[in-house]
Formats: structure tokens, sequence, C-alpha cells
């Protein structure tokens, strides 16, 4: 059977690339170099669990997907995948992958995720975005393996419970250990903290609301779904910033992991939002 | 429904550069042009078979869009993200070689200053 190696959540920052791989050195902002350490450390935590296969978390930013034929949960079942869109290069300057696909996997989670009750979609012509090319960039720049890409709505209202997005991740991390190969799997997703696009709190000197940010970290360092399930509702993420229920990946990612402490936690606080990097390993700690 | 037609104008001159080069040289021509010629196809994508019969932008909407006015289309509820990522295309360059990075965006954060600690519109589909 599968082995769940390890569980990364982090936030995806669009520019990380463009700021510290782009930039000339001499013109980088003040905090390039500790971001670069900071995601480097992080790397790290993905290499040790040595995995051979990655399902990769993410949620599409109306690049393929508009509300004409919106879905609530997605997996991608593909030999390959082209990544980044044309816009997203244009304002990110973010690099095109094409990232090899894991069709055995892809197929037995969707059947799994089926008979658990989750009723998904399927695209066999899926583009990646951002949302986990940022992760790629920043945890396996390499991008070498195999990926099983999932996608869900965190974006375009109404939306599903955190109690959802959390027992999803409880499904997911099932049919990984129910399916029969003898690899390591690696869960990586990404999401935000408190955050806001288009609306008047965007692009200040710290994201919406740190206060809220270090409250959402601690639970999900704690690995406290029960106070996760009680206080994240849109009306309390959508309080801390229009684009905060992105956090809903991340509460899905804990469901991945499991109600229990992370094993690596780190964050760096920006301009316009905060960073975050979180590792479990629901195997034991191999570093 | 028309915000619907709102969300798709900008998800599709968003999408297409040539669209967009269009809407930053003369808005209204390509607003014009969108509601007769792109935005009745069904869906998205580069079909021109099937129609959607009823897709048209409301006066105020219309308007909206050809004055590249994104507090009003904030306040009608068009998606936060599309308006946000459209206007960045139009504006981002020129603001930052006048005024410095992120200038455009702090100018748009400060014209919706007013809905500040206030529930937003809703985008909701």
């Amino acid at each position: 059977m599968a082995r769940l190696s390890a569980v990364l959540a982090t936030t995806h920052h669009p520019f990380f690339h463009k700021i510290t791989e782009l930039t000339p050195p001499e013109e980088q902002p003040p905090f390039a170099a500790e971001w670069k350490r900071k995601v480097l450390a992080y790397r790290e935590t993905l290499t040790a669990a040595e995995p051979d296969v990655l399902v990769m978390v993410g949620s599409d930013h109306f690049h393929q997907f508009f509300a004409d034929n919106y879905p609530t949960f997605l997996i991608g079942k593909q030999a390959r995948y082209d990544a980044t869109f044309y816009n997203e290069v244009r304002e990110f300057s973010m690099p095109t992958y094409e990232l090899q696909g894991h069709e055995d996997l892809s197929g037995f989670m969707f059947q799994g995720l089926l008979d658990r009750g989750f009723d998904f979609s399927i695209s066999h012509e899926l583009k990646i975005d951002h949302s986990i090319i940022c992760p790629i960039i920043t945890t396996r720049p390499r991008a070498d393996l195999p990926v099983v890409p999932i996608y869900t709505n965190i974006f375009a209202p109404p939306l599903p419970s955190a109690k959802r997005f959390y027992d999803l991740g409880r499904a997911i991390a099932s049919i990984i250990e129910e399916w029969p190969a003898d690899v390591n799997v690696a869960a990586v997703g990404s999401g935000h903290l408190s955050l806001e696009l288009g609306g008047p709190r965007m692009f200040g000197e710290h994201g919406p609301d740190p206060e809220w940010d270090l409250q959402a970290i601690r639970w999900l360092a704690e690995g406290d779904v029960d106070s996760i399930l009680e206080d994240v509702t849109w009306e309390s993420m959508t309080a801390a910033g229009n684009a905060t229920p992105g956090f809903l990946d991340l509460v899905l990612m804990l469901g991945i992991a499991g109600p229990t402490g992370a094993a690596y936690v780190d964050d760096l606080d920006l301009f316009h939002t905060r960073e975050m990097y979180m590792t479990w390993y629901p195997e034991g700690d191999p570093r | 429904m028309s915000r619907y037609a709102v969300n798709k104008f900008l998800y599709q001159v968003d999408g297409d550069p040539s669209l967009l080069a269009e809407y930053k040289a003369d808005p209204a021509a390509l607003v014009a042009r969108w509601e007769t010629e792109i935005g009745p196809w069904l869906g998205t994508g580069a079909r021109t078979v099937e129609r959607t019969s009823w897709i048209s932008l409301t006066d105020a909407e219309r308007q909206a869009l050809v004055d590249h006015d994104y507090v009003a289309l904030f306040e009608m509820g068009a998606h936060f993200f599309l308006t946000l990522t459209i206007f960045i295309a139009l504006y981002d360059e020129e603001y930052a070689a006048r005024s410095g990075p992120l200038s455009f965006q702090r100018e748009y954060a400060a014209k919706l200053s007013a809905w500040t600690g206030r529930e937003h519109p809703s985008v909701a589909l």
C-alpha cells in the first residue's frame, strides 16, 4: 500500500519567482533574501519525505473555469499537464511548465472519492494555474514528479463548508493509504491566510487581518480542527478579507494530515499578505 | 442576471491579448463589439455556432465598462479578481513607470476605502 509520507500546506504568493529569481540581486526588496531562505528550508521538508508522486491541491483563479461551468471539486486525469496561463505570465512573470501526470492514481482517487460520497467533476484537458505552480516552484522546482491535481472552489461563492473541506481531506488521505502501490505519496496544497484582492484593504503594509493570520496558523499547527469548524465560516473569513476563503484549501490539507500537530511551521509577514509554510509527517518525521 | 455578462466580458477580454489591447485603445468600440459579436456565443471558448440569446448588459454596466470604472464594477458585484486582474493589465505599467511599483493597486484600494469594514457587495454566482 502507498505511504502518505508528507502533507504540506502553504500560501501561494505569485510574485516569489519574479522577486527572488528574475530581479537582479541589487534591485531586490529587503525582504527577498529572508523569503528565499525560508522557502529553501521549507523545500527540505518535502525532499526529506522522498516522495514519488505528488497529490496537488489548488484552485483555478478564473483561468480555465468560469461561471458558465464552475466545478466545486474537480480532479485531473491526464498523462501530461500544461501549466500557467497567458495572463499569469503577463502579470506575475510566471514560468510555464509541463508536468507529468499519474493517470493510475488519478483514476483510483476519482473512484475512491465517488465511493465516499464526494461527487467530483473530472477533467481530461486541465491546464494548471499558479495555485499549483507556486508550490511547485517553492517545494519542487525541478518538477520531476508525476502529479494528481485536485481543484476546489474557494473563489466563486457560495462555497462548501469548512467541514466539507476537512472531510474531503480525510477522504483523500484514506484513498492514498488504500492505493495498492509501493510508493511514497506527498500531498502539497496551497491556499491563503487573510487576503484582499480588488478591495479596499489590498496591497497594504501587511495582510488585511494579521491577528486572524496568527490565529489561523495556530489552529493548523496544533491540528485544532474543532476550533476551525466552530469559527471558520464564510462570514468570519470574508470579514478578514474578501479572498480569505482560500484558507479552506489549508483546512483541506489539515484534513489530509489529520487532527494532529504539524512537524514544521514557519511564516513570513510580507506586504499585502502573510506567507505560511507547514508540514506534517503522518508516517513519522524522516528528518 | 446581467452581472454574469459583466463577468463574462471581463473574463474574455482579460484572457485575450488582442481584445485587451482594443479595450485599452477604444473601450466604447470594444464593449459594443463584445455585445454583438463575442458575448452572445455560448460559453467562453472559440465557439461560433451555439448562441445564448439573452446575454446583454444594462446601461449602467455598459457605462462602467466603457468608463473603466472599477469602483462601479465593484459596487455592482462584478467578481473582484476578474476586475483587479484586468485593470492591473490596463494600468499597472504606466502607473509604475510614473509613480513607482504598486501605485496603481494602492490608488485602486484607496478609491474603495469607503468599503473598509463593511460587507462587500456579493459576488455570489
